[in-house]
């Protein structure tokens, strides 16, 4: 019998594109990137957390970050291209040394900053003030939080976490994130917990707006749903809780189309802690790197040469896909 | 042959192999039931929940709890779900007491 994951994987193992490109051609669509306008810079593994889903697979003890002198060639490609927005995340990336330099000298070259920001890393010594330099730097902030409610948020994210993320959020609206008219933006980011499909992204964002504001007085602007990647730990929680099969499934039988266009990986490109270059956070966490024909790392980096380039997929491309399609700014599409 | 495998949801369509024109009928009004209209998808997926507790379907409590996750419902407002059939259920019970009181009634003094 075929099953999901036999059609997925096929003969050509786990990460193999076959399918995801042959489902493509069968729309009669390729997969090819537009103008760059975001460098997403994963600056490394090392997190405060380790939470259930985490494609990173990052946590406390991860060694893997960024080095200063890497830090310098995203500065000098942010410099020299004038890349409209820096889109930083990890791990915790507020734990890197070299993160406040990232933040302070984007913000120099006028670049927009967003920061993937856990919320409880503030909590963490020597980082209280992150609220007010976020402030000061105008940066952007995406905070997970899977749901408005304690079990299911410590369920994936750990014990506690959802106590502190609450207060946290407190603090960032003190200082004026995710108040109206203040400009100073605080995006909020569903996932859900376990294998299934996001919700629709306005309906669980208004569900977020009330039950946050009536249960802790909590605002924010907006709530960007996260489809769950079957990469690194949520890989394995699919093959210990036996649904592997049936989330893979999931996700062909909900191929959507319409989703191609606002793809992620249209528009930015990804680095790693290390300097290299991919296509999208998770073909980073697969080490998949940009087409072979290209610039491989920062250093070596034009956008010129990366705009309308061929995508790298994989079969882990059917979860941007699916439903209403995932991206770092939510879903892309009408389901 | 085990009843009620969790597989055989994924082969609901060989239901249709004899009569695919009906089942593909029953399918689209089956379908365009859940779709957003006076009440939400998310509404009607609550209802399909308690339904399928009240009916003890395995394959479409299954189904409707997915469902459910997937229309953005915590477990507070499916248990909530499950105690309206559950008690819908006991009160069908329970008001055929009377029946039973009209029964004892006609024959006895």
């Amino acid at each position: 019998m075929s099953t999901a994951l036999s059609v997925i994987q096929g003969d050509f193992g786990v990460h193999s594109s076959v399918a995801f490109d042959e489902k493509l051609a069968g729309y009669g669509l390729e997969l090819h990137a537009a103008a760059i306008d975001t460098l997403q810079v994963n600056v490394g593994k090392l997190c405060n957390q380790a939470c259930k889903h985490c494609h990173v697979d990052a946590g406390p003890a991860r060694m893997e970050i960024m080095t200063r002198e890497t830090a310098k060639q995203i500065i000098e490609a942010v410099r020299k291209f004038r890349i409209p927005t820096v889109d930083i995340t990890g791990g915790a990336p507020e734990l890197n040394p070299s993160f406040r330099y990232l933040v302070r000298e984007s913000r120099k070259l006028a670049s927009h900053v967003i920061v993937r920001h856990n919320l409880t890393v503030m909590f963490g010594p020597g980082l209280d003030d992150l609220p007010e330099f976020f402030r000061e730097h105008s940066v952007e902030v995406a905070s997970s939080l899977p749901y408005f409610l304690e079990h299911e948020t410590d369920a994936q994210r750990g014990h506690g976490v959802f106590e502190k993320s609450i207060e946290a959020l407190r603090l960032l609206n003190a200082v004026g994130y995710g108040i109206e008219n203040s400009g100073l933006i605080l995006n909020l980011v569903y996932n859900p917990v376990g294998a299934f499909l996001p919700p629709p992204q306005e309906s669980i964002e208004a569900d977020f707006k009330r039950e946050l504001w009536s249960r802790y007085g909590i605002t924010f602007n907006q709530l960007y749903t996260i489809t769950n990647m079957p990469i690194k730990r949520f890989l394995d929680y699919l093959r210990r809780s036996g649904n592997e099969e049936r989330y893979l499934r999931k996700l062909v039988e909900a191929f959507n189309p319409n989703t191609i266009d606002g793809l992620m990986c249209r528009n930015l490109v990804s680095v790693d802690w290390t300097g290299r270059l991919y296509d999208c956070d998770f073909n980073q966490m697969l080490e998949l790197g940009v087409a072979p024909e290209l610039p491989q790392t920062i250093a070596d980096f034009d956008p010129v040469e990366f705009a309308h380039r061929r995508i790298m997929t994989g079969a882990h491309c059917f979860g941007c896909t699916a439903g209403a399609g995932s991206s770092c700014g939510g879903a892309v599409a009408a389901r | 042959m085990n009843y009620y495998d969790e597989n055989d949801l994924g082969h609901f369509a060989d239901v249709g192999k004899h009569r695919p024109d009906l089942f593909e009928k029953f399918m689209a009004w089956y379908q365009a039931c859940q779709e957003d209209g006076a009440l939400s998808r998310r509404e009607k997926a609550l209802i399909g929940l308690a339904v399928a507790h009240a009916l003890q379907c395995p394959y479409c409590i299954d189904a409707f709890s997915q469902s459910c996750l997937e229309a953005g419902s915590h477990m507070e407002q499916m248990t909530e779900a499950i105690h309206m059939a559950a008690a819908i259920r006991g009160g069908a019970a329970l008001i055929h007491g009377v029946q039973a009181h009209n029964s004892v009634n006609k024959v006895s003094m």
